[in-house]
C-alpha cells in the first residue's frame, strides 16, 4: 500500500525555500569547517592550506583552463547520465563505457593514421560513441529482453570494461617500441585541437552539448517518453509508450557520451591509451556531478568545474602545503559528503 | 474545534470552521472533493499547523505538534492510503513504533497477540494477528488500520473516505464496526462524499463547501437531496435519464478469451462479449473476478494466452497498447494514478500523453509548447478541470479533477471504442455527474463502451445492456430494461444466468 510520509506536514514549511538554492554552497562551507579541525589536528596551517586550495585551482589563467579541462570528462559524463537518470536508468557504468569509448577511439586514431585531421577527429569520436554505447547497449539489452537489473549489469561491466584495455595495453594494441603498458602514440591529427590556450575542442563540445541534452530532455519527444517512463513506466505504456526504447536509449546515450569523455581524456591528455591511469574515476564522479545538479545540463557545467576545482586544489594543497595526500582526500569526500547531506536536508525542508 | 483556519498558497483550505465531536457518535464530514475535510482532518490529527483558531479536547485546548501528540491525546486516524508496513504481520504493525516493555528487545509476540485478540472481541473485528499485511484484502487492511488506532488507545477515530476502496459487501461490514465502536462510547469522524452511506451510517452530518461550514444537521432529520444540494450547491441529477440507444455494427468483440493474473493463476477462463456502437455494455461484477484483467488485456497490457480480440472486425489480439490506441480504443483505467497520469508532469503533457508524438504537437522532431498549451487549455475549458494553469502539476489536483483530466484526454483522440473501467470511484457527486454525461453524450455519438464497475448503481443506470462478470466468466447478459435486481445478484454470486432465474 503506499503510505505518505508523516514528517511531510508536521515540519515547518517555509526552511526549504530560503535553503534550497544556497543548499550546495552551505555544504562546502559546513565541509571546510570541519575540514579546519582535520588540519588543525595534522599540524597545518588551515589559512595557509585552504590559500594553496584555491590558488592551485584558480590562482591564474594556468591554473583556471588545468581545473576547465578537468571538467570535461565530468561535464560529458554527468550529462549522458542526466539523461539516463531522468529515464529512471541507474547507469553505473560510466567507468567502463569511458574506458570502452578510449578503446575504440583509439583503434581508429592508430589504424587510420594518414587521414586527415578533419576526418580523423570526427572518425576517432564517433568510433568512441559507439564504444561507449555498445557497452552500455549490453545492459540495456539484459533489461530490456532479460528483466535484469540494469545497476548491477552495468557496475560488473566496469570491471570487464577496464581490464579489457588493461589486458589489450600490455598485448596485442601495446606499442612495440616501448616497454610500458600503453599503445601507440596518436598522430597528431587524431588529437584533440587546442581552440583557446590550452582549451581544446572537447571544452567546446562539452559546452555545446549542454544546451543539447537539455534540449533533448525537455523539448523533444525521446526526452518526453524518457521522462514519461522515468516517471511511472506503467502509465507511460498504458499511454502507448513502448518502455523498452526508451531504457534502451538512456543507457545507450548515456554510455556513448562516456566514451566520448573516454576519448578526448586519451587524445589530449595521454595521446596514446594506457591502462587504468587513463581515467581518474570519471566514470564515478560522474554520478556524483549528475546527482548534485538534480540533473540539470546547466547546472552539471557548474558542479563540474566544483568538482575538478577541488580535485586540483587537493593536489596543489598535498604538494605545495605538505597536506599528506589522505587527508587531501578524506576533505573532498567531506565536501562530497556535506554537500549532498545539505542537498537531502533542503530536499526536504521544502516538501 | 473552533473558527479553524489554514491557508495554502493560492486556496484558503478551511475558512474559520467549527466542527465539534461528542462521546458515542458517528459525525459524517460531507463534501466535494477539495472542500477542505481532509484538510480539517490533518488539522485534528497533527499533521497541519492551523493558521488561527483552536481545538479543544473534553473542554481543554490543546496543541497538537506532530500526529504523536494526537495519538498519545487518544486520536486516531485512517488514511484513505494505508499506513502498514506490507511484508509485516498484522500483530507487527501494532507494537511498531510503540514502546516495548522489554526494550531494547521486542515485546513477545504471544502477548501482542492476545491483546490484539481482546480488541478485536470486544469491538467484533475480526483479524488474524499473524497474517502478513499483503496478503490481506483491502478490507481487512482497512480493519488492521482501525484496530492499530484502538490498539494505541484511541477514544476518537477519525476515518478518512473509509469506503472509497471497499465493495458493497464490505462496507456494510465496516458501517456495522462502526456502529458497534460508537455504542461502546467511541467519537467517530467519517469523512465521505457518499450519499447513502452518510445516511446509512451517521448521527449527524456536518457540510462543507470551499472551505467553510455550510452546515450541520442532524441525520434524522434531512435527505440526500438536500444533503447533495448543501454540498454541490445547486440542485442535482441523482439519476441520469437517457435516450434509446442508436445501434451500429459491432465493435468490439471478445471470444474465448484466457489471461493469467499477475499471480499466473487464470483470471479470465474463455470470458466472451460484444459491445456495439453506440451502446453501454455495462459489466457488473464483485471486484477480483477479472475485470482489472479484462480491461488490460483489451488495451494490450497483459498478455492473452488464449482466445480473440477484435476491434472492427480486426484482430488485436496482443497486438501492442500503441496498435490498439491507434485502431480506437481509449481508456479511462480503474487504476487512476498507476495508469492514467503522470503526477510530476504538467496538465498539458499528461493532456498529450500517447498523443504527444506526432503533428501538431511535434513538429520537425521537436515538441511544440505553443501547440500542447493550446490544447491543454482548450481541454480544461471544455472539461471543466479545475487547476491553477495547465503547467500545475498533474498530481496536485484533486480525484475528480485528475479523472476529467484522463476523460478529456481520451475523448479528444475520438476513440470508436472506449474501456471505462471504474470511471467514478472515489469521485463526489458532482464529478460523477460530469462523468456520466460526458459518457451518455458518448454513445449517443455512435462510440462503443464497455463500462465496467463494482457500482451496480452506476451499472444499472448507465447501461444498455448488462454482462455480469464471475471467476474470469460471462455469467450472463441482460437487457438492462429487462434487467430484474435479484437475479443480477445471484449472478454475481456465481450463479449462471438460468439457474438465477429459476
Amino acid at each position: 500500500m503506499n503510505t505518505i510520509p508523516e514528517r511531510r506536514a508536521a515540519r515547518p514549511i517555509e526552511i526549504g525555500k530560503w535553503l534550497r538554492p544556497a543548499a550546495p554552497a552551505l555544504g562546502v562551507i559546513a565541509a571546510l569547517i570541519v575540514g579546519t579541525g582535520l588540519l588543525m589536528l595534522a599540524k597545518v596551517d588551515p589559512v595557509m592550506a585552504y590559500g594553496v586550495m584555491i590558488k592551485g585551482a584558480f590562482g591564474g589563467p594556468r591554473q583556471i583552463q588545468e581545473t576547465i579541462l578537468k571538467a570535461v570528462p565530468l561535464v560529458l559524463v554527468a550529462l549522458g547520465l542526466s539523461v539516463a537518470l531522468h529515464g529512471r536508468q541507474w547507469n553505473i557504468g560510466g567507468e567502463g563505457q569511458y574506458f570502452i569509448g578510449a578503446l575504440f577511439g583509439t583503434l581508429v586514431a592508430v589504424t587510420f593514421t594518414n587521414w586527415p585531421a578533419i576526418l580523423l577527429i570526427p572518425a576517432t569520436l564517433l568510433a568512441a560513441m559507439v564504444g561507449g554505447g555498445l557497452w552500455a547497449a549490453i545492459p540495456a539489452y539484459l533489461k530490456v529482453r532479460r528483466g535484469m537489473n540494469e545497476i548491477i549489469s552495468t557496475l560488473m561491466l566496469n570491471y570487464i570494461g577496464v581490464l579489457l584495455v588493461e589486458y589489450l595495453v600490455r598485448g596485442p594494441l601495446q606499442d612495440p617500441e616501448s616497454f610500458l603498458p600503453e599503445s601507440a602514440q596518436f598522430v597528431q591529427a587524431a588529437r584533440m585541437p587546442a581552440v583557446v590556450g590550452r582549451l581544446h575542442l572537447g571544452v567546446l563540445l562539452a559546452l555545446l552539448l549542454a544546451p543539447l541534452v537539455y534540449l533533448l530532455i525537455w523539448r523533444t519527444p525521446i526526452g518526453f517518453r524518457l521522462r514519461a517512463v522515468g516517471s511511472q513506466s506503467k502509465v507511460a505504456r498504458t499511454a502507448g509508450i513502448d518502455p523498452a526504447w526508451s531504457i534502451a536509449f538512456a543507457l545507450i546515450f548515456s554510455g556513448a557520451l562516456s566514451g566520448l569523455a573516454g576519448i578526448i581524456e586519451v587524445s589530449y591528455l595521454h595521446t596514446r591509451l594506457k591502462g587504468a591511469s587513463i581515467s581518474g574515476g570519471y566514470g564515478f564522479s560522474g554520478i556524483l556531478v549528475a546527482l548534485i545538479s538534480r540533473l540539470n545540463p546547466f547546472a552539471v557545467l557548474l558542479v563540474a568545474v566544483f568538482f575538478a576545482a577541488l580535485t586540483i586544489g587537493m593536489d596543489a594543497m598535498h604538494s605545495l602545503a605538505k597536506v599528506p595526500a589522505t587527508l587531501a582526500d578524506a576533505l573532498q569526500a567531506l565536501v562530497v559528503l556535506f554537500v549532498l547531506a545539505a542537498e537531502a536536508i533542503a530536499r526536504r525542508g521544502e516538501q | 474545534m473552533q473558527g479553524i483556519v489554514k491557508q495554502f498558497p493560492g486556496v484558503l483550505a478551511n475558512d474559520r470552521v467549527d466542527f465539534d465531536l461528542r462521546p458515542g457518535e458517528i459525525h459524517t464530514l460531507l463534501g466535494e472533493n477539495g472542500a477542505g475535510k481532509t484538510t480539517l482532518m490533518n488539522v485534528l490529527y497533527g499533521l497541519y499547523h492551523p493558521d488561527a483558531g483552536e481545538i479543544r479536547l473534553r473542554g481543554r485546548a490543546v496543541h497538537f505538534r506532530s500526529a504523536f501528540d494526537a495519538i498519545t491525546h487518544g486520536l486516531g486516524m485512517v488514511h484513505q492510503h494505508f499506513m502498514l508496513v506490507s511484508p509485516f504481520t498484522v500483530a507487527d504493525n501494532m507494537t511498531l513504533g510503540q514502546p516495548s516493555p522489554r526494550a531494547p528487545l521486542l515485546e513477545h509476540t504471544r502477548a501482542v497477540h492476545r491483546r490484539i485478540s481482546e480488541i478485536s472481541d470486544r469491538h467484533g473485528l475480526r483479524v488474524d494477528p499473524s497474517a502478513v499485511v499483503w496478503q490481506l484484502s483491502v478490507g481487512e487492511q482497512q480493519r488492521v488500520e482501525i484496530l492499530k488506532a484502538l490498539y494505541r488507545g484511541a477514544e476518537v477515530l477519525i476515518l478518512d473516505e473509509p469506503t472509497a476502496v471497499l465493495t458493497p459487501q464490505e462496507t456494510d461490514e465496516l458501517l456495522k464496526i462502526l456502529r458497534t465502536l460508537a455504542g461502546q462510547g467511541k467519537s467517530i469522524v467519517f469523512i465521505s462524499h457518499k450519499l447513502n452511506e452518510v445516511m446509512a451510517a451517521s448521527d449527524r452530518v456536518t457540510v462543507l463547501r470551499d472551505g467553510r461550514v455550510v452546515g450541520s444537521v442532524p441525520t434524522k432529520e434531512t435527505n440526500e437531496r438536500t444533503l447533495a444540494k448543501m454540498m454541490v450547491g445547486r440542485d442535482v441529477m441523482l439519476t441520469v435519464s437517457k435516450a434509446p440507444p442508436k445501434l451500429g455494427e459491432t465493435c468490439l468483440k471478445v471470444e474465448d478469451l484466457w489471461v493469467d493474473s499477475d499471480r499466473e493463476l487464470p483470471a479470465l477462463r474463455g470470458l466472451g462479449l460484444e459491445v456495439r456502437a453506440g451502446e453501454i455494455l455495462g459489466l457488473a461484477g464483485v471486484a477480483g473476478n477479472g475485470q482489472t484483467e479484462l480491461e488490460e488485456a483489451i488495451v494490450g497490457l497483459r498478455h492473452v494466452k488464449k482466445g480473440r480480440i477484435l476491434i472492427d472486425g480486426r484482430v488485436v489480439t496482443n497486438h501492442t497498447p500503441r496498435s490498439i490506441i491507434d485502431s480506437g480504443v481509449g481508456l479511462i483505467p480503474s487504476d487512476r494514478y498507476g495508469m492514467g497520469m503522470l503526477p510530476d508532469f504538467s496538465v498539458a503533457e499528461n493532456l498529450v500523453l500517447s498523443t504527444h508524438g506526432g503533428p501538431p504537437y511535434t513538429r520537425r522532431g521537436m515538441l511544440d509548447r505553443n501547440a500542447i498549451r493550446a490544447h491543454a487549455e482548450k481541454l480544461v475549458r471544455d472539461f471543466d478541470v479545475r487547476t491553477p494553469s495547465v503547467d500545475t502539476g498533474g498530481g496536485s489536483l484533486s480525484g475528480g479533477n485528475i479523472q476529467k483530466m484522463i476523460l478529456a484526454r481520451e475523448l479528444s483522440s475520438r476513440p470508436k471504442m472506449l474501456v471505462a473501467a471504474q470511471p467514478t470511484r472515489g469521485l463526489d457527486v458532482s464529478a460523477i455527474e460530469f462523468v456520466h454525461k460526458q459518457l451518455l453524450a458518448q454513445r449517443d455519438a455512435g462510440v462503443a463502451i464497455l463500462l465496467i464497475s463494482t457500482e451496480l448503481d452506476e451499472v444499472l443506470s448507465l447501461s444498455d445492456r448488462i454482462a455480469v462478470i464471475y471467476e474470469g466468466q460471462i455469467a450472463g447478459t441482460v437487457n438492462t430494461a429487462e434487467a430484474d435486481l435479484h437475479e443480477i445478484g445471484l449472478m454475481m454470486a456465481g450463479h449462471k444466468r438460468a439457474e438465477a432465474r429459476a
